[in-house]
């Protein structure tokens, strides 16, 4: 065994708590899975499954006051961001606990008390809010950093556009994170654009463009780290581009097999960003295999007490269906 | 002169109430098209850039989808805002953000989030300024749960609405009507407010209730002058806010009169006259004389020409000959 530098050290520390996290989110989506297909959530559910380095690695160097403005694929989001998985849960399954009093479900779900800024049912529409957000953090000087995810297809609406111009133009302190993961519903990108590059986009607004492995957690954490600082610097937004895959179909329910070939989802699959973490830390001997093993059922426990919460907590009052309208 | 009879115009009021707001809450943003140094298409900021700067006057290109949602966003996130649409016509561009995100966001956070923003467009026909600047879709907003929307007619009621408007914790679509911007009325130096849902009368009387909204009050007052030299007594009510609405006020003075006409210049499938029939029958039923019934633009997009244009919109003439038609019954 070769002693780490510090540095190395530091980085391994993070990489263990970067792969709790992100098996968290993993197990989390299986468990939403699994109860959406025995019918025991309502709704629709659209899974993160195959893109959990990216919230990750971003969410992770985040403060708790700095806003997340998420969109359809978001329940990755609001966990990394620091949401608890029995109040997200219980929101999925429209208990009166959730993060929303089961008001908002999975396409909309609010937790400010986590400056979690919602998930969206809209494709594009939560960049100008998230855009919003920083305007509002950089008039207050509250030192807010502000992060809008959203996937590629949002990038050939308007609203990317516009905001992204908008957030440029006045230096807002934001990070606009771009999860590319190739199919707009079943639209492949590059049916959809001849500039295929989201990163390349940002230099005609006139910010800084990075590309970076989606699935390299460690990977989007250095670009993250950086575009937030720079943000948080007061010295505007950054638009990062990370190349990450869904192994599941668009929403629960669509098999993803009409559009995409088994070899490619199979190629996806073997960059697995849960399995290169949890490789990384045994070969790198920061933990062996007891230790990631008793992680392992840390983490599948917090996702069953989840289920049993989410479960056991109460529908909410008919009688409330007129409160919050104004 | 005291401060009981100054006289300012529609806009003037406008620029007041929001100097006022503005220097009362430093929270105050507010966001639109050439509403910067130049003082807005309509001088509807007229003074306030040079007092209150490029951080709070601030100036977009043209990208109303985007500078809605930002302006959204930015409410969403604790600063108050203003966004300006210029005319109502354009919010068209922005009107998702309006719709799913600012109407909804109070309920789909179980009331943790809300969104205090001011969405400001002017409406309705001016000047022939034709199909693309002339629609005056408020009814649609209302349609919209979680949307509070403003029509004021005069300038007293402008200031008063708005600084109302700029106090509310969440959305309110504030729509003025661009052929009113020059007209003058008194309009108190001192602070007031004029809270929603509370119905102006305009004029009282006795035989019908006219409700008419924005420029329509003008129309349905001047129609009421008509008839009361002709011998009908007609009480005339300006809604001022159409959500939160003041049915109360409304329906007792259908029963009353028994005789309900209104005034709208939308198109009148799916209108807010539609919405103020149908509350007349549920409410008022048992003590209605007549039939009610509206006048309305006719269901077509505004002519250029002003010949046709005249013809679309309801006119004085056209609401004192229906009255009598209504009173012969």
């Amino acid at each position: 065994m070769t002693e780490p530098s510090a540095a190395k050290a530091n980085d391994h520390h993070l990489l263990l708590s970067y792969y709790k996290k992100m098996l968290e989110l993993r197990l989390f989506e299986l468990k939403v899975q699994e109860l959406y297909r025995n019918a025991r959530l309502p709704g629709f559910v659209h899974l993160y499954v195959g893109e959990e380095a990216v919230a990750v690695g971003v969410c992770m160097n985040l403060e708790s006051k700095d806003l997340v403005f998420s969109t359809h694929r978001g329940h990755g989001h609001a966990l990394a961001k620091g949401v608890p998985a029995d109040v997200v849960l219980a929101e999925l399954w429209g208990k009166a606990t959730g993060s929303s009093g089961g008001r908002g479900g999975s396409m909309h779900m609010y937790a400010p008390e986590w400056g979690f800024m919602g998930t969206n049912g809209i494709v594009g529409a939560p960049i100008p809010l998230a855009t919003g957000g920083a305007l509002s953090a950089k008039l207050r000087q509250n030192g807010q950093v502000v992060v809008s995810f959203f996937g590629e297809g949002a990038v050939n609406s308007g609203s990317f556009h516009e905001a992204v111009n908008m957030g440029t133009v006045w230096d807002l302190p934001v990070v606009y994170v771009c999860e590319n993961n190739l199919y707009a519903t079943e639209m492949a990108f590059s049916r959809a654009t001849k500039n295929t590059s989201v990163a390349r986009r940002a230099e005609s607004y006139g910010l800084p463009g990075v590309e970076v492995d989606g699935q390299d957690v460690l990977g989007v954490h250095r670009v993250a780290k950086a575009g937030i600082e720079r943000a948080r610097a007061g010295d505007g937004p950054t638009l990062i581009e990370c190349k990450t895959y869904r192994y599941v179909g668009h929403h629960e329910g669509d098999p993803g097999t009409d559009y995409r070939t088994r070899d490619e989802v199979q190629y996806w699959k073997e960059q697995d960003p849960v399995k290169r973490a949890r490789k990384l830390l045994f070969e790198s001997e920061v933990a062996d295999e007891s230790e990631l093993q008793s992680v392992d059922q840390e983490v599948e426990r917090l996702i069953d007490q989840a289920v049993e919460f989410a479960e056991k907590s109460p529908e909410p009052s008919p009688d409330s269906v007129n409160e919050h309208v104004f | 002169m005291s401060e009981q009879s100054r006289v300012i115009t529609y806009t003037d009021a406008g620029v007041e109430a929001l100097r006022e707001e503005m220097r009362r809450d430093e929270s105050i943003v507010y966001i639109g098209q050439g509403i910067g140094p130049r003082g807005g298409n309509f001088r509807q900021t007229r003074g306030l850039w040079k007092e209150f700067g490029d951080h709070r006057l601030r100036d977009t290109g043209i990208c109303e989808l985007g500078a809605t949602g930002v302006a959204i966003g930015a409410a969403m996130a604790g600063t108050r805002t203003i966004v300006d649409e210029v005319f109502l016509d354009f919010a068209l561009e922005a009107i998702t953000q309006i719709i799913q995100q600012a109407a909804n966001i109070s309920y789909m956070s179980n009331g943790k989030i809300k969104a205090p923003v001011l969405i400001r467009g002017a409406m309705g026909a001016v000047r022939n300024a034709g199909a693309h600047h002339s629609h005056t879709f408020y009814n649609w907003f209302a349609n919209t749960p979680g949307l509070k929307v403003v029509l004021p007619a005069t300038p007293y009621d402008v200031k008063g609405l708005f600084k109302t408007a700029l106090r509310e914790p969440g959305p309110v679509v504030f729509i003025e009507h661009k052929s009113l911007y020059n007209t003058k009325g008194v309009v108190p130096e001192e602070e007031y407010l004029i809270p929603f849902g509370d119905a102006h009368t305009v004029r009282e009387g006795k035989d019908l209730t006219i409700i008419a909204m924005s420029r329509m009050v003008d129309l349905a007052t001047k129609a009421a002058d008509v008839l009361a030299q002709q011998g009908i007594s007609a009480e005339v009510i300006d809604p001022r806010s159409i959500v939160p609405l003041d049915r109360g006020k409304i329906t007792e003075s259908i029963k009353r009169t028994g005789r309900l006409m209104v005034i709208d210049e939308s198109p009148s499938n799916c209108s807010f006259a539609a919405e103020l029939l149908a509350i007349a029958v549920e409410d008022c039923f048992d003590a209605m004389i007549v039939t009610p019934k509206r006048i309305c633009s006719l269901p077509v997009p505004n002519p250029f020409s002003p010949v046709l244009e005249n013809q679309m919109i309801p006119s004085v003439d056209r609401i004192v000959s229906e009255v009598h038609l209504m009173m012969n019954k």
